[in-house]
């Protein structure tokens, strides 16, 4: 192929390829479809390799992101991926996860003048084509050194915890309370943002590095972090913000009414779209309502959507400008037909006889004085009641810390959300040799934070573990 | 034999199987972890193969010096009829656990326990483990009719007292649990805690029936779950006013606080699919049973 030369920025910005929205919204399969290797070599050109690399320096892991980009445009994929896997053993999943228009492509010189260079889309690129092609060998570990770490949880905080402990030649054994492993990856991300598979190759990854993985096992109910302790130099908790927070509006245990975590797990985890094919049903009848703004919001309205109902109506109670969600999820969700009701909000929810919900009585909001956060408060307008008629209704407005474990280890140290207190860079918690990092921390934040808790967190242990410190 | 609870060796292997009645079995299963933490009251998530339902089923009876676990299913639905289709040296595909939060064992004087249909293997090891702490142990055990009725023989080894009921008069007396609890109030008996275990309409019976005597007492819940974890809330019951999520904070609850018409509401929620599930399940058997 006749490539354009290096740099020649004024190329149009590539976004990807898109499944079209009549058809995505009634599959389960990727939206995104990514680059092809002539459009990822096209785009990787434009590519102005900066010196003081303000996108890797924005990177929560410090992906080498100019170097790998060069790599992409020379075509050697292999080596391409291997640069990425220096500071990132995840790619496919931050390709995809990651928000990089606050990231890399926010720090971007192009940005302004002619948009981004879509690093995203390239980093994906770059990790599918080196998955499919089997470019991708686990990278070399230490040799052993006989301490040994557990990780609670297998999501993203505590894979990057585990890789990068593994290859320091430390033995690794990760726990995971469900029956697959990824933690929200698998249970909360729907896979049409993040395909299984990818999910699955990365976790094999680690297996193939010598880290031990055993599901099944709740720490906190089932084992005991003070049990672990015994047998464990080190551990490291990144149990997620499991706790679903609930609106607290009469009526909310009616049945079909879910938090977006039951609905995400039945539809993901268990793969209830599936259903009789698959065990596991999920109920959502003719009319869907989802509350919320963020992203688990999107993801709950669209996998919704994906069931076949005849409508889903998402409300939220302050406008698009303020939501929390990515833009182009939300983009997503209005092309995929999801009807948006802004500045409302549900205030009762009501049931027929049988405790089924059969309508949401809902009330309109308008913004007033700013409050904590800056965001101007939504006040209920007077008089403003309606009623939106509706099988089934999803609560996504919010996550925080799974208190089980803070609730099973004495001494360990936590915040008036239930968070565990750690030290920001090295997740230290109050107890010697636990360690902490992830949404158990921070509350519900996104992968790549955690993922950054995790690399931090483990060159801490890594510290401990050789005598350096502590 | 010391086994290594970390090692994923013949996990979940079935060590033994036993038909207790026409639909329930009694299986041992291979998880040398959950058999070294295992405490009464205890629960496992059980699937029988990858696409599987994530069951709950408490624990019945466990040996760290084996390595297993012991619980009773009764084929209902489609996945707890698969898994008692299982033969020894099968495998489930996953055993979560141990789950909940353990009873609290302790000497109280003496105990009811009060047990409906498979539930009865549920109170089995809260009954052994009150007897062993020194308590006087009283058994109720309710069933449909005497092919339903599981483990009276074992209660019996490990109860000061035994009563059984049947719908059908076919074991035991006839009538309801809840008739022969009134009669051992009637009789002077003084009873200092009550656990129930059973369908959910019983153990609200139950708990209507010790409610006068102000017997505490407690219910192990059973609304319809997913995780098992507290992720999900879907097993959210309501004690005292305040949600609680089953498997996280129970599944023993106090019964006189509980909402048990909230939970029947919300037990029903998959009723339909429920028996569309069974339903395509038999219709297939049957089809591979005619083909011979």
């Amino acid at each position: 192929m006749e490539k354009p030369k290096k740099p020649t920025p004024a190329i149009k910005q590539n976004h990807g390829r898109h499944q079209d929205p009549a058809g995505r919204r009634s599959n389960f399969e990727e939206v995104a479809l990514g680059f092809g290797l002539e459009e990822a070599v096209t785009e990787a050109s434009r590519c102005l390799n900066c010196k003081d690399k303000p996108c890797e320096l924005a990177c929560p892991v410090n992906v080498k992101i100019p170097e790998f980009v060069d790599l992409v445009y020379k075509e050697d994929l292999g080596a391409a991926a291997s640069k990425i896997f220096e500071t990132s053993l995840f790619p496919a999943i931050c390709g995809r996860v990651c928000p990089q228009e606050t990231y890399c492509e926010a720090a971007c010189v192009l940005k302004d003048k002619f948009g981004p260079v879509s690093i995203g889309r390239l980093e994906r690129f770059t990790a599918d084509y080196a998955r499919k092609n089997g470019l991708v060998k686990p990278p070399a570990c230490a040799p052993d050194t006989g301490k040994k770490v557990a990780c609670v949880g297998s999501g993203p905080t505590s894979l990057a915890v585990a890789a990068e402990l593994r290859k320091l030649g430390h033995a690794v054994t990760v726990f995971e309370a469900l029956h697959e492993f990824g933690g929200v990856l698998s249970y909360g991300i729907p896979t049409f943002r993040l395909p299984r598979e990818v999910v699955r190759f990365e976790v094999d990854m680690l297996r193939r590095m010598g880290v031990r993985l055993l599901k099944n096992v709740m720490v906190g109910k089932s084992i005991t972090i003070e049990e672990l302790k015994k047998d464990f130099d080190v551990v490291y908790i990144g149990s997620g913000a499991g706790l679903p927070s609930p609106m607290n509006a009469p009526g909310e245990d009616l049945v079909g009414v879910y938090s977006s975590n039951e609905f995400l797990t039945r539809v993901n985890l268990m793969e209830a779209y599936k259903f009789p094919v698959v065990d596991t049903p999920c109920y959502v009848g003719r009319r869907v309502v989802v509350v919320g703004g963020g992203n688990t919001a999107m993801d709950s309205a669209r996998c919704a959507m994906r069931l076949k109902p005849e409508v889903v109506t998402l409300l939220y109670r302050r406008t698009r400008a303020e939501m929390p969600a990515r833009g182009e999820e939300v983009e997503n969700a209005m092309e995929e037909g999801i009807k948006f009701e802004f500045l409302t909000a549900p205030v009762e929810l009501e049931g027929d006889e049988k405790g089924r919900l059969k309508r949401v009585k809902c009330v309109r909001m308008e913004l007033g004085a700013p409050d904590a956060t800056g965001r101007r408060r939504p006040v209920p307008q007077k008089g403003s009641e309606f009623y939106i008629e509706s099988d089934s209704l999803v609560v996504a407005i919010g996550q925080s810390p799974n208190p089980v474990i803070q609730q099973t280890t004495a001494g360990l140290s936590t915040n008036k959300w239930g968070g565990i207190i750690t030290e920001e860079a090295t997740g230290k918690t109050s107890l010697d040799g636990i360690y902490a990092g992830g949404d158990v921390v921070r509350g519900g934040a996104t992968v790549l934070l955690a993922m950054k808790d995790g690399k931090a967190a483990a060159k801490a242990i890594h510290e401990k573990l050789s005598g350096k410190v502590n | 034999m010391k086994h290594d609870i970390y090692s994923t060796e013949g996990l979940y292997r079935i060590e033994e199987k036993e038909d207790l009645s026409p639909t329930i079995s009694r299986h041992v299963i291979f998880s040398p972890l959950i058999a070294a933490k295992a405490r009464p009251g205890h629960f496992v998530i059980l699937r029988s193969r990858p696409g599987g339902e994530r069951i709950p089923v408490t624990l019945v009876d466990w040996n760290a010096e084996a390595g297993t676990v012991t619980v009773i299913i009764q084929a209902i639905g489609k996945s707890t009829t698969e898994m008692n289709a299982f033969k020894q040296g099968d495998y489930f595909s996953d055993v979560a656990g141990p789950l909940g939060t353990p009873v609290e064992i302790k000497k109280w004087g003496t105990v009811l326990g009060v047990g409906g249909g498979v539930g009865i293997a549920e109170l089995y090891p809260i009954a052994k483990a009150y007897k062993e702490a020194g308590n006087r142990v009283i058994c109720v055990l309710g069933a449909r009719s005497k092919d339903l009725l599981i483990l009276e023989r074992q209660m019996e080894a490990i109860s000061d007292k035994v009563i059984v009921t049947t719908d059908d008069g076919s074991a035991g007396r006839k009538g309801l649990v809840t008739d022969a609890m009134k009669d051992l109030y009637a009789a002077g008996e003084k009873i200092d805690a009550a656990f129930t275990i059973g369908p959910v309409i019983m153990m609200k019976f139950v708990a209507e029936a010790t409610r006068p005597h102000a017997t505490p007492t407690f219910a192990s819940l059973n609304p319809v779950m997913l995780d098992g974890t507290g992720m999900c809330g879907g097993c959210r019951v309501e004690v005292g006013g305040k949600p609680k999520f089953a498997c996280v904070d129970g599944p023993m609850f106090d019964a006189h606080l509980t909402n048990f018409d909230l939970l029947l509401k919300r037990t029903a929620a998959y009723r339909e699919q429920e028996k569309d599930s069974l339903d395509r399940y038999a219709r297939d058997h049957e089809c591979r049973i005619g083909l011979h």
